[in-house]
Protein backbone atom coordinates (compact mmCIF):
# COMPACT_ATOMS: atom_id res chain seq x y z
CA UNK A 1 0.00 0.00 0.00
CA UNK A 2 0.98 3.68 -1.07
CA UNK A 3 2.00 5.81 2.13
CA UNK A 4 -0.26 8.02 2.50
CA UNK A 5 0.40 11.57 1.32
CA UNK A 6 1.25 14.33 3.76
CA UNK A 7 -1.03 17.44 3.84
CA UNK A 8 0.47 20.90 3.15
CA UNK A 9 0.64 21.88 7.07
CA UNK A 10 2.53 18.26 7.92
CA UNK A 11 4.76 18.41 5.15
CA UNK A 12 5.64 22.18 5.96
CA UNK A 13 6.22 21.16 9.83
CA UNK A 14 8.40 18.20 8.53
CA UNK A 15 9.98 20.13 5.65
CA UNK A 16 11.01 23.26 7.88
CA UNK A 17 10.45 22.96 11.55
CA UNK A 18 12.06 19.67 11.57
CA UNK A 19 15.01 21.03 10.65
CA UNK A 20 16.12 23.28 13.47
CA UNK A 21 18.33 21.81 16.33
CA UNK A 22 18.88 22.14 19.66
CA UNK A 23 22.30 24.01 20.65
CA UNK A 24 23.67 21.83 23.46
CA UNK A 25 27.61 22.63 23.41
CA UNK A 26 27.77 26.08 21.54
CA UNK A 27 26.42 29.33 22.73
CA UNK A 28 23.10 30.29 20.68
CA UNK A 29 23.63 33.99 21.35
CA UNK A 30 26.91 33.57 19.53
CA UNK A 31 25.63 31.67 16.93
CA UNK A 32 22.80 34.63 15.73
CA UNK A 33 24.91 37.33 17.16
CA UNK A 34 23.36 40.05 15.48
CA UNK A 35 19.61 39.50 16.71
CA UNK A 36 19.59 41.83 19.51
CA UNK A 37 21.16 44.73 18.57
CA UNK A 38 18.96 46.42 16.71
CA UNK A 39 16.42 46.66 20.53
CA UNK A 40 13.68 44.27 18.64
CA UNK A 41 12.42 41.19 20.89
CA UNK A 42 11.72 37.53 19.43
CA UNK A 43 9.97 36.00 22.65
CA UNK A 44 9.10 32.61 20.92
CA UNK A 45 10.23 31.68 16.99
CA UNK A 46 7.62 28.83 16.57
CA UNK A 47 5.28 31.28 16.32
CA UNK A 48 6.43 31.74 12.90
CA UNK A 49 4.09 31.08 10.07
CA UNK A 50 4.47 30.96 6.67
CA UNK A 51 1.18 31.03 4.75
CA UNK A 52 2.15 29.50 1.09
CA UNK A 53 4.18 26.41 3.54
CA UNK A 54 6.42 26.45 0.91
CA UNK A 55 9.03 23.52 1.00
CA UNK A 56 12.17 23.05 -0.58
CA UNK A 57 11.04 20.17 -2.68
CA UNK A 58 7.70 21.94 -4.06
CA UNK A 59 9.93 25.06 -4.43
CA UNK A 60 12.62 23.64 -6.96
CA UNK A 61 9.38 22.51 -9.14
CA UNK A 62 7.52 24.97 -9.69
CA UNK A 63 10.55 27.34 -10.03
CA UNK A 64 11.76 25.11 -12.69
CA UNK A 65 8.39 25.06 -14.30
CA UNK A 66 8.71 28.76 -14.46
CA UNK A 67 11.85 29.14 -15.97
CA UNK A 68 11.24 26.26 -18.92
CA UNK A 69 8.09 28.53 -19.58
CA UNK A 70 10.15 31.80 -19.34
CA UNK A 71 13.14 30.54 -21.47
CA UNK A 72 10.83 29.37 -24.62
CA UNK A 73 9.89 32.92 -24.60
CA UNK A 74 13.51 34.26 -25.01
CA UNK A 75 14.07 31.55 -27.46
CA UNK A 76 10.88 32.65 -29.64
CA UNK A 77 11.35 36.33 -28.78
CA UNK A 78 14.75 35.79 -30.46
CA UNK A 79 14.28 33.22 -33.37
CA UNK A 80 11.58 35.83 -34.29
CA UNK A 81 13.49 39.16 -34.21
CA UNK A 82 11.44 40.52 -30.91
CA UNK A 83 13.62 43.60 -31.43
CA UNK A 84 11.64 44.81 -34.19
CA UNK A 85 8.37 44.27 -32.42
CA UNK A 86 8.66 46.69 -29.79
CA UNK A 87 6.11 49.71 -30.88
CA UNK A 88 9.12 52.10 -31.11
CA UNK A 89 13.43 52.51 -30.48
CA UNK A 90 12.32 54.95 -28.01
CA UNK A 91 10.48 52.52 -25.34
CA UNK A 92 14.50 50.75 -25.56
CA UNK A 93 15.30 53.29 -23.16
CA UNK A 94 13.74 52.32 -20.44
CA UNK A 95 15.03 48.67 -20.45
CA UNK A 96 18.32 50.29 -20.15
CA UNK A 97 17.56 52.01 -17.23
CA UNK A 98 16.33 48.92 -16.28
CA UNK A 99 19.01 46.96 -16.56
CA UNK A 100 21.69 49.23 -15.52
CA UNK A 101 19.27 50.50 -12.60
CA UNK A 102 16.74 47.88 -11.07
CA UNK A 103 18.39 44.42 -12.14
CA UNK A 104 21.54 45.11 -9.80
CA UNK A 105 19.02 45.70 -7.15
CA UNK A 106 17.71 42.19 -6.99
CA UNK A 107 21.61 40.77 -7.08
CA UNK A 108 21.72 43.30 -3.89
CA UNK A 109 18.66 41.54 -2.64
CA UNK A 110 20.43 37.97 -3.52
CA UNK A 111 23.25 38.99 -1.29
CA UNK A 112 20.97 40.83 1.21
CA UNK A 113 18.73 37.83 2.03
CA UNK A 114 21.43 34.79 1.88
CA UNK A 115 23.54 37.14 4.80
CA UNK A 116 20.40 37.69 7.12
CA UNK A 117 19.05 34.28 6.18
CA UNK A 118 21.85 33.06 7.85
CA UNK A 119 21.15 35.33 11.10
CA UNK A 120 17.95 34.51 12.49
CA UNK A 121 17.19 32.12 15.66
CA UNK A 122 13.70 30.94 13.67
CA UNK A 123 14.09 28.14 10.84
CA UNK A 124 10.89 29.50 9.74
CA UNK A 125 12.63 32.97 8.73
CA UNK A 126 15.54 31.26 7.64
CA UNK A 127 13.57 28.79 5.15
CA UNK A 128 11.77 31.71 3.70
CA UNK A 129 15.02 34.07 3.27
CA UNK A 130 16.95 30.88 1.68
CA UNK A 131 14.20 30.47 -1.09
CA UNK A 132 14.10 34.23 -1.46
CA UNK A 133 17.44 34.55 -2.00
CA UNK A 134 17.40 32.00 -4.75
CA UNK A 135 14.65 33.63 -5.84
CA UNK A 136 16.66 36.93 -6.44
CA UNK A 137 19.36 35.48 -7.92
CA UNK A 138 17.31 33.90 -10.51
CA UNK A 139 15.63 36.93 -11.25
CA UNK A 140 18.92 38.84 -11.91
CA UNK A 141 20.07 35.76 -14.03
CA UNK A 142 16.48 36.25 -16.28
CA UNK A 143 16.79 39.72 -16.52
CA UNK A 144 20.41 39.34 -17.94
CA UNK A 145 19.58 36.92 -20.72
CA UNK A 146 16.26 38.87 -21.98
CA UNK A 147 18.15 42.03 -22.38
CA UNK A 148 21.15 40.39 -24.05
CA UNK A 149 18.77 39.85 -26.83
CA UNK A 150 18.51 44.06 -27.05
CA UNK A 151 22.32 44.55 -26.57
CA UNK A 152 22.76 42.95 -29.75
CA UNK A 153 21.27 45.65 -31.62
CA UNK A 154 21.11 48.57 -29.74
CA UNK A 155 23.46 50.87 -27.51
CA UNK A 156 23.77 51.60 -23.91
CA UNK A 157 23.33 47.82 -22.34
CA UNK A 158 27.42 47.03 -22.85
CA UNK A 159 28.90 47.58 -19.32
CA UNK A 160 25.94 47.40 -16.75
CA UNK A 161 27.67 46.88 -13.63
CA UNK A 162 30.42 48.92 -13.82
CA UNK A 163 27.87 51.53 -14.52
CA UNK A 164 25.98 50.66 -11.52
CA UNK A 165 28.73 51.36 -9.27
CA UNK A 166 29.28 54.60 -10.78
CA UNK A 167 26.81 56.80 -12.90
CA UNK A 168 25.41 59.39 -10.93
CA UNK A 169 21.45 58.75 -10.97
CA UNK A 170 22.09 55.10 -10.89
CA UNK A 171 23.34 55.76 -7.47
CA UNK A 172 19.63 56.47 -6.23
CA UNK A 173 19.04 52.57 -6.55
CA UNK A 174 22.76 51.31 -5.20
CA UNK A 175 22.78 53.68 -2.18
CA UNK A 176 18.84 52.36 -1.05
CA UNK A 177 20.12 48.86 -1.43
CA UNK A 178 23.10 49.58 0.44
CA UNK A 179 21.76 51.30 3.28
CA UNK A 180 19.60 48.61 3.46
CA UNK A 181 22.20 45.90 3.72
CA UNK A 182 24.24 47.46 5.99
CA UNK A 183 20.73 47.46 8.56
CA UNK A 184 20.38 45.40 11.03
CA UNK A 185 18.81 41.96 9.71
CA UNK A 186 15.29 43.19 11.31
CA UNK A 187 15.76 46.22 9.51
CA UNK A 188 16.29 44.88 6.40
CA UNK A 189 13.50 42.69 6.44
CA UNK A 190 11.07 45.89 7.02
CA UNK A 191 12.82 47.42 4.47
CA UNK A 192 13.19 45.18 1.71
CA UNK A 193 10.11 42.17 2.63
CA UNK A 194 7.65 44.75 3.95
CA UNK A 195 8.33 48.63 2.56
CA UNK A 196 9.42 47.72 -0.68
CA UNK A 197 8.05 44.32 -1.52
CA UNK A 198 5.17 44.80 -0.02
CA UNK A 199 4.09 48.36 -0.30
CA UNK A 200 5.97 49.63 -3.68
CA UNK A 201 7.04 46.83 -5.85
CA UNK A 202 3.97 46.17 -7.67
CA UNK A 203 4.21 49.27 -9.30
CA UNK A 204 7.18 48.44 -11.18
CA UNK A 205 6.40 44.94 -11.91
CA UNK A 206 2.85 45.25 -12.57
CA UNK A 207 1.57 48.55 -14.16
CA UNK A 208 4.86 48.83 -16.15
CA UNK A 209 5.03 45.36 -17.44
CA UNK A 210 1.93 45.57 -18.73
CA UNK A 211 3.17 48.44 -20.34
CA UNK A 212 5.90 46.47 -21.69
CA UNK A 213 3.57 43.88 -23.05
CA UNK A 214 1.61 46.58 -24.58
CA UNK A 215 4.93 48.17 -26.22
CA UNK A 216 5.21 44.16 -27.84
CA UNK A 217 7.81 43.65 -25.49
CA UNK A 218 7.46 39.82 -24.78
CA UNK A 219 10.99 39.27 -23.13
CA UNK A 220 10.42 42.22 -20.53
CA UNK A 221 7.06 41.59 -20.14
CA UNK A 222 7.25 37.34 -19.04
CA UNK A 223 9.98 38.25 -17.02
CA UNK A 224 8.75 40.70 -14.91
CA UNK A 225 5.82 38.42 -14.81
CA UNK A 226 8.12 35.67 -13.63
CA UNK A 227 9.78 37.77 -11.26
CA UNK A 228 6.80 39.45 -9.38
CA UNK A 229 5.19 35.76 -9.30
CA UNK A 230 7.87 35.15 -6.85
CA UNK A 231 7.48 38.45 -5.07
CA UNK A 232 3.59 37.45 -4.24
CA UNK A 233 5.54 35.43 -2.10
CA UNK A 234 7.70 37.95 -1.12
CA UNK A 235 5.12 40.31 -0.54
CA UNK A 236 2.89 37.71 1.46
CA UNK A 237 6.93 37.02 3.68
CA UNK A 238 6.92 40.41 4.26
CA UNK A 239 3.49 41.06 5.37
CA UNK A 240 4.26 38.16 7.82
CA UNK A 241 7.32 39.73 9.30
CA UNK A 242 5.70 42.87 10.17
CA UNK A 243 3.12 41.06 11.83
CA UNK A 244 4.80 38.20 13.64
CA UNK A 245 6.76 41.06 15.50
CA UNK A 246 4.33 43.23 16.40
CA UNK A 247 3.04 40.40 17.66
CA UNK A 248 6.15 39.18 19.71
CA UNK A 249 6.84 42.17 21.43
CA UNK A 250 4.76 45.46 22.47
CA UNK A 251 8.34 47.15 22.48
CA UNK A 252 9.08 46.22 18.79
CA UNK A 253 5.81 48.34 17.64
CA UNK A 254 7.81 51.94 17.87
CA UNK A 255 10.63 50.64 16.23
CA UNK A 256 8.84 48.89 13.50
CA UNK A 257 7.11 52.19 12.69
CA UNK A 258 10.09 54.19 12.32
CA UNK A 259 11.72 52.05 10.08
CA UNK A 260 8.40 51.85 7.80
CA UNK A 261 8.68 55.34 7.83
CA UNK A 262 11.75 55.31 6.45
CA UNK A 263 11.08 53.17 4.45
CA UNK A 264 8.84 54.07 2.56
CA UNK A 265 10.37 57.71 1.86
CA UNK A 266 13.31 55.79 1.00
CA UNK A 267 11.22 53.60 -1.79
CA UNK A 268 8.94 57.02 -2.96
CA UNK A 269 12.18 58.95 -3.62
CA UNK A 270 13.62 55.68 -5.63
CA UNK A 271 10.33 55.02 -7.76
CA UNK A 272 10.15 58.52 -9.24
CA UNK A 273 12.49 56.67 -11.39
CA UNK A 274 10.07 54.19 -12.29
CA UNK A 275 7.05 56.77 -12.54
CA UNK A 276 9.15 58.51 -15.27
CA UNK A 277 9.49 55.44 -16.98
CA UNK A 278 5.73 55.12 -17.11
CA UNK A 279 4.63 58.30 -18.04
CA UNK A 280 7.00 59.46 -20.59
CA UNK A 281 9.18 56.55 -21.75
CA UNK A 282 6.08 53.75 -22.88
CA UNK A 283 4.84 55.23 -26.18
CA UNK A 284 2.02 52.72 -26.10
CA UNK A 285 0.10 54.17 -22.60
CA UNK A 286 -1.24 51.82 -20.20
CA UNK A 287 -1.89 54.23 -17.35
CA UNK A 288 -0.30 56.98 -15.94
CA UNK A 289 1.64 57.28 -12.60
CA UNK A 290 -1.19 58.65 -11.06
CA UNK A 291 -3.54 56.27 -11.41
CA UNK A 292 -0.60 53.31 -11.19
CA UNK A 293 0.27 55.00 -7.70
CA UNK A 294 -3.52 55.36 -6.96
CA UNK A 295 -4.16 51.28 -7.39
CA UNK A 296 -1.41 50.10 -5.86
CA UNK A 297 -0.16 52.35 -3.05
CA UNK A 298 -3.24 54.66 -2.21
CA UNK A 299 -5.63 51.18 -2.51
CA UNK A 300 -3.72 48.57 -1.79
CA UNK A 301 -1.50 49.80 0.44
CA UNK A 302 -4.15 51.52 2.35
CA UNK A 303 -6.13 48.42 3.02
CA UNK A 304 -2.96 46.61 4.37
CA UNK A 305 -2.08 50.07 6.73
CA UNK A 306 -6.18 49.21 8.05
CA UNK A 307 -5.59 46.38 8.87
CA UNK A 308 -2.05 46.84 10.61
CA UNK A 309 -3.61 49.45 12.68
CA UNK A 310 -5.04 46.31 14.97
CA UNK A 311 -1.03 46.36 16.34
CA UNK A 312 -0.96 50.30 16.61
CA UNK A 313 0.58 51.04 13.29
CA UNK A 314 -0.21 54.40 11.33
CA UNK A 315 0.04 55.04 7.61
CA UNK A 316 3.81 56.14 6.67
CA UNK A 317 5.11 59.48 7.99
CA UNK A 318 4.76 61.93 5.02
CA UNK A 319 2.36 59.53 3.23
CA UNK A 320 0.26 62.97 2.96
CA UNK A 321 3.01 64.66 0.83
CA UNK A 322 3.53 61.69 -1.61
CA UNK A 323 -0.01 61.84 -1.82
CA UNK A 324 0.60 65.54 -3.53
CA UNK A 325 4.11 64.27 -5.62
CA UNK A 326 2.04 61.85 -7.50
CA UNK A 327 0.95 65.07 -9.32
CA UNK A 328 4.59 66.07 -10.26
CA UNK A 329 7.65 63.51 -9.64
CA UNK A 330 7.36 62.12 -13.00
CA UNK A 331 7.19 65.54 -14.68
CA UNK A 332 10.09 66.69 -12.84
CA UNK A 333 12.07 63.87 -13.06
CA UNK A 334 12.08 63.31 -17.22
CA UNK A 335 12.66 67.47 -17.62
CA UNK A 336 15.88 66.48 -15.62
CA UNK A 337 17.22 63.62 -17.51
CA UNK A 338 16.06 65.79 -20.95
CA UNK A 339 18.22 68.54 -19.96
CA UNK A 340 20.77 66.06 -18.65
CA UNK A 341 20.67 64.21 -21.86
CA UNK A 342 24.70 64.46 -22.13
CA UNK A 343 25.70 62.82 -19.37
CA UNK A 344 22.97 59.73 -18.93
CA UNK A 345 23.73 56.48 -20.98
CA UNK A 346 20.47 56.33 -22.43
CA UNK A 347 18.50 58.63 -24.74
CA UNK A 348 15.68 61.56 -23.93
CA UNK A 349 13.48 63.33 -26.18
CA UNK A 350 10.73 65.85 -26.13
CA UNK A 351 7.36 63.73 -26.04
CA UNK A 352 5.07 64.25 -29.12
CA UNK A 353 2.38 66.29 -29.61
CA UNK A 354 -0.10 63.31 -28.95
CA UNK A 355 1.97 62.00 -25.63
CA UNK A 356 1.99 65.90 -24.62
CA UNK A 357 -2.22 65.83 -24.78
CA UNK A 358 -2.19 62.85 -22.93
CA UNK A 359 -0.36 64.05 -20.12
CA UNK A 360 -2.52 67.42 -20.01
CA UNK A 361 -5.88 64.61 -20.35
CA UNK A 362 -4.07 62.88 -17.21
CA UNK A 363 -2.63 65.24 -15.41
CA UNK A 364 -5.60 68.01 -15.44
CA UNK A 365 -4.37 69.72 -12.10
CA UNK A 366 -0.98 70.54 -12.80
CA UNK A 367 0.61 69.50 -16.24
CA UNK A 368 -0.49 72.60 -18.36
CA UNK A 369 0.34 74.46 -15.70
CA UNK A 370 3.48 73.71 -14.52
CA UNK A 371 4.51 71.42 -17.13
CA UNK A 372 3.71 71.52 -20.76
CA UNK A 373 4.98 75.30 -21.18
CA UNK A 374 8.62 73.39 -20.36
CA UNK A 375 8.34 71.39 -23.23
CA UNK A 376 6.59 73.86 -25.19
CA UNK A 377 10.12 75.94 -24.97
CA UNK A 378 12.38 73.25 -25.79
CA UNK A 379 10.59 72.30 -28.73
CA UNK A 380 11.10 75.71 -29.54
CA UNK A 381 14.30 75.83 -29.02
CA UNK A 382 15.02 72.73 -30.49
CA UNK A 383 13.79 73.71 -33.75
CA UNK A 384 16.32 76.80 -33.63
CA UNK A 385 19.17 74.25 -33.54
CA UNK A 386 19.36 74.54 -29.69
CA UNK A 387 18.36 71.98 -27.63
CA UNK A 388 19.01 72.42 -24.03
CA UNK A 389 21.39 70.75 -22.44
CA UNK A 390 22.26 71.73 -19.16
CA UNK A 391 26.26 71.69 -17.85
CA UNK A 392 26.23 72.26 -14.37
CA UNK A 393 26.98 69.19 -11.87
CA UNK A 394 23.46 68.98 -10.26
CA UNK A 395 23.72 69.36 -6.48
CA UNK A 396 22.44 66.06 -4.93
CA UNK A 397 20.14 65.24 -2.00
CA UNK A 398 22.85 63.96 0.74
CA UNK A 399 19.93 60.70 1.64
CA UNK A 400 18.28 59.74 -1.61
CA UNK A 401 21.40 60.79 -3.52
CA UNK A 402 18.74 62.52 -6.38
CA UNK A 403 19.59 65.63 -7.60
CA UNK A 404 17.62 68.54 -6.28
CA UNK A 405 14.84 68.27 -8.28
CA UNK A 406 12.02 68.34 -6.64
CA UNK A 407 9.54 71.21 -5.31
CA UNK A 408 7.57 72.12 -2.71
CA UNK A 409 4.29 70.20 -2.99
CA UNK A 410 2.86 73.97 -1.49
CA UNK A 411 4.56 75.84 -4.13
CA UNK A 412 5.29 73.62 -6.96
CA UNK A 413 7.39 76.42 -9.06
CA UNK A 414 10.00 76.04 -6.27
CA UNK A 415 12.37 73.59 -6.07
CA UNK A 416 12.57 71.98 -2.24
CA UNK A 417 15.95 72.96 -0.37
CA UNK A 418 16.78 71.38 3.06
CA UNK A 419 19.58 72.00 5.01
CA UNK A 420 21.37 70.39 7.96
CA UNK A 421 24.24 70.70 10.28
CA UNK A 422 26.63 68.08 11.73
CA UNK A 423 29.83 68.23 13.42
CA UNK A 424 30.51 71.92 11.55
CA UNK A 425 29.26 70.23 7.70
CA UNK A 426 26.41 71.62 6.41
CA UNK A 427 24.39 68.34 4.15
CA UNK A 428 21.71 68.91 1.76
CA UNK A 429 18.37 67.62 1.18
CA UNK A 430 16.03 67.20 -1.25
CA UNK A 431 12.73 67.23 1.61
CA UNK A 432 11.89 66.88 4.90
CA UNK A 433 11.73 63.30 4.44
CA UNK A 434 15.25 62.92 3.38
CA UNK A 435 16.39 64.93 5.86
CA UNK A 436 15.13 63.31 8.55
CA UNK A 437 16.26 60.32 7.58
CA UNK A 438 19.78 61.81 7.95
CA UNK A 439 19.18 63.38 11.38
CA UNK A 440 17.96 60.08 12.42
CA UNK A 441 21.59 58.32 11.41
CA UNK A 442 24.01 61.27 10.42
CA UNK A 443 26.87 58.95 11.25
CA UNK A 444 25.57 56.42 8.90
CA UNK A 445 24.20 59.68 5.69
CA UNK A 446 27.61 61.10 6.64
CA UNK A 447 29.62 58.67 4.63
CA UNK A 448 27.36 58.85 1.36
CA UNK A 449 29.27 58.47 -1.57
CA UNK A 450 27.57 61.37 -3.82
CA UNK A 451 28.41 61.26 -7.34
CA UNK A 452 28.53 65.06 -8.09
CA UNK A 453 30.91 65.85 -4.84
CA UNK A 454 33.42 62.62 -6.01
CA UNK A 455 33.93 64.18 -9.42
CA UNK A 456 34.43 67.72 -7.85
CA UNK A 457 37.01 66.21 -5.53
CA UNK A 458 38.75 64.53 -8.42
CA UNK A 459 38.11 60.99 -7.73
CA UNK A 460 36.07 59.99 -11.08
CA UNK A 461 38.71 61.00 -13.51
CA UNK A 462 38.21 64.38 -15.64
CA UNK A 463 39.24 66.64 -15.65
CA UNK A 464 36.35 67.56 -18.02
CA UNK A 465 32.66 66.60 -17.89
CA UNK A 466 33.67 63.91 -21.15
CA UNK A 467 36.47 62.44 -20.31
CA UNK A 468 34.15 61.60 -17.07
CA UNK A 469 31.86 60.40 -18.63
CA UNK A 470 33.53 58.65 -21.41
CA UNK A 471 36.60 56.54 -19.32
CA UNK A 472 35.21 56.66 -15.40
CA UNK A 473 31.32 55.46 -16.42
CA UNK A 474 32.12 53.50 -19.70
CA UNK A 475 29.56 55.28 -22.36
CA UNK A 476 30.25 55.34 -25.72
CA UNK A 477 29.56 59.34 -26.21
CA UNK A 478 27.83 60.40 -28.94
CA UNK A 479 26.04 56.64 -29.35
CA UNK A 480 24.88 55.73 -25.51
CA UNK A 481 23.97 59.95 -24.49
CA UNK A 482 22.12 62.33 -26.15
CA UNK A 483 18.77 62.95 -27.58
CA UNK A 484 17.43 60.26 -29.41
CA UNK A 485 16.57 62.25 -32.52
CA UNK A 486 20.22 61.84 -34.71
CA UNK A 487 21.22 58.96 -32.51
CA UNK A 488 22.95 55.72 -34.02
CA UNK A 489 19.65 53.57 -32.13
CA UNK A 490 17.10 55.73 -34.60
CA UNK A 491 19.39 55.16 -37.58
CA UNK A 492 19.75 51.56 -37.60
CA UNK A 493 16.06 51.25 -36.75
CA UNK A 494 14.83 53.32 -39.29
CA UNK A 495 17.20 51.09 -41.48
CA UNK A 496 15.29 47.89 -40.21
CA UNK A 497 12.23 49.34 -41.32
CA UNK A 498 13.15 50.24 -44.73
CA UNK A 499 13.91 46.68 -45.29
CA UNK A 500 11.21 44.85 -43.46
CA UNK B 1 -14.26 46.77 3.88
CA UNK B 2 -11.05 46.71 2.03
CA UNK B 3 -10.37 44.87 -1.68
CA UNK B 4 -8.23 41.54 -1.95
CA UNK B 5 -7.19 41.44 -4.92
CA UNK B 6 -5.47 38.77 -7.26
CA UNK B 7 -3.82 39.37 -10.46
CA UNK B 8 -2.45 36.65 -13.08
CA UNK B 9 -1.04 36.48 -16.48
CA UNK B 10 -3.47 36.42 -19.18
CA UNK B 11 -3.18 33.01 -20.81
CA UNK B 12 -5.01 29.55 -21.31
CA UNK B 13 -4.83 28.20 -17.33
CA UNK B 14 -5.53 31.27 -15.74
CA UNK B 15 -8.73 31.66 -17.94
CA UNK B 16 -10.08 28.26 -15.20
CA UNK B 17 -8.97 29.68 -12.57
CA UNK B 18 -10.88 32.90 -13.24
CA UNK B 19 -13.87 31.16 -14.21
CA UNK B 20 -13.86 29.17 -10.93
CA UNK B 21 -13.04 32.09 -8.66
CA UNK B 22 -16.26 33.79 -10.26
CA UNK B 23 -18.38 30.86 -9.86
CA UNK B 24 -17.30 30.52 -5.59
CA UNK B 25 -16.92 34.62 -5.39
CA UNK B 26 -19.97 35.89 -6.69
CA UNK B 27 -18.94 39.71 -5.56
CA UNK B 28 -15.84 39.43 -7.55
CA UNK B 29 -14.90 41.90 -10.69
CA UNK B 30 -12.52 41.14 -13.30
CA UNK B 31 -10.32 43.86 -15.04
CA UNK B 32 -8.79 42.94 -18.38
CA UNK B 33 -5.39 44.90 -19.20
CA UNK B 34 -2.23 43.96 -21.23
CA UNK B 35 -1.27 40.66 -20.27
CA UNK B 36 -2.87 40.33 -16.95
CA UNK B 37 -6.53 39.86 -15.37
CA UNK B 38 -7.35 41.86 -12.26
CA UNK B 39 -9.43 40.15 -9.80
CA UNK B 40 -10.99 42.29 -6.78
CA UNK B 41 -13.60 41.25 -4.12
CA UNK B 42 -14.49 43.39 -1.28
CA UNK B 43 -12.94 41.30 1.86
CA UNK B 44 -12.36 37.89 0.79
CA UNK B 45 -11.89 35.92 -1.78
CA UNK B 46 -10.97 32.17 -2.75
CA UNK B 47 -9.62 30.35 -4.74
CA UNK B 48 -11.47 26.27 -4.25
CA UNK B 49 -8.76 23.25 -5.91
CA UNK B 50 -12.62 21.56 -6.24
CA UNK B 51 -13.80 24.33 -8.83
CA UNK B 52 -11.09 24.67 -10.72
CA UNK B 53 -10.03 20.86 -11.02
CA UNK B 54 -13.81 20.96 -12.76
CA UNK B 55 -12.97 23.55 -14.93
CA UNK B 56 -10.10 22.30 -16.13
CA UNK B 57 -10.70 18.79 -15.91
CA UNK B 58 -7.59 17.78 -14.70
CA UNK B 59 -6.06 17.89 -11.19
CA UNK B 60 -4.82 20.93 -10.01
CA UNK B 61 -3.06 21.58 -6.93
CA UNK B 62 -3.40 24.86 -4.92
CA UNK B 63 0.59 25.36 -5.45
CA UNK B 64 -0.19 25.38 -9.28
CA UNK B 65 -0.76 28.64 -8.72
CA UNK B 66 2.19 30.15 -8.12
CA UNK B 67 2.97 29.50 -11.82
CA UNK B 68 0.21 32.02 -13.53
CA UNK B 69 0.31 34.29 -10.62
CA UNK B 70 1.88 38.10 -10.79
CA UNK B 71 0.42 39.42 -7.32
CA UNK B 72 -2.18 39.73 -5.02
CA UNK B 73 -3.01 41.16 -1.60
CA UNK B 74 -4.83 40.38 1.39
CA UNK B 75 -3.98 38.36 4.32
CA UNK B 76 -2.91 34.83 2.65
CA UNK B 77 -3.96 31.51 4.12
CA UNK B 78 -3.22 28.14 2.10
CA UNK B 79 -4.04 24.51 2.50
CA UNK B 80 -4.52 21.77 0.19
CA UNK B 81 -8.00 22.60 -0.37
CA UNK B 82 -8.28 26.25 -1.09
CA UNK B 83 -6.41 29.56 -1.35
CA UNK B 84 -8.07 32.62 1.11
CA UNK B 85 -7.20 36.12 0.82
CA UNK B 86 -8.90 38.69 3.14
CA UNK B 87 -8.42 41.45 5.27
CA UNK B 88 -9.20 41.81 8.79
CA UNK B 89 -11.65 45.20 8.02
Amino acid sequence: MAAKKLNLKDKYKLLTRDLDWEFSYEDRKKAFPYEDFEGIKINDWSKWEDPFRLTMDAYWKYQAEKEKKLYAIFDASSQHNGHLNVSDPRYINAIKLFLTGISPLEYQAYQGFAHVGRQFGGVGARVACQMQSIDELRHVQTQVHAMSQYNKYFDGFHDWTHMHDRVWYLSVPKSFFDDARTSGPFEFLVAISFSFEYVLTNLVFVPFMSGAAHNGDMATVTFGFSAQSDEARHMTLGLEVIKFLLEQDEGNVAIVQKWIDKWFWRGCRLLSIVGMMMDYMLPNKVMSWKEAWEVYFEEAGGALFKDLARYGIRMPQYADIVEKEKEHVSHQAWWTFYTYGHAAGFHTWIPTDAELDWLSEKYPDTFDKYYRPRWELAKKLESEGKRIYNNALPQLCNTCQIPMLFTEMSEPGQIAYRVSEYKGDKYHFCSDGCQHIFEEEPEKYVQSWLPAHQIYMGNCGGPDVPDILRDYYHFNLGADNLDMKGSPDEQRWNEWKKQG
Amino acid sequence: MSKVYLILQDNDISRYIVEAVEADNPQVTINYQPALIRLEAEGRMVVNRDTVEEKLGRQWDVQELHLNLITLGGNVDEDDERLELSWAI
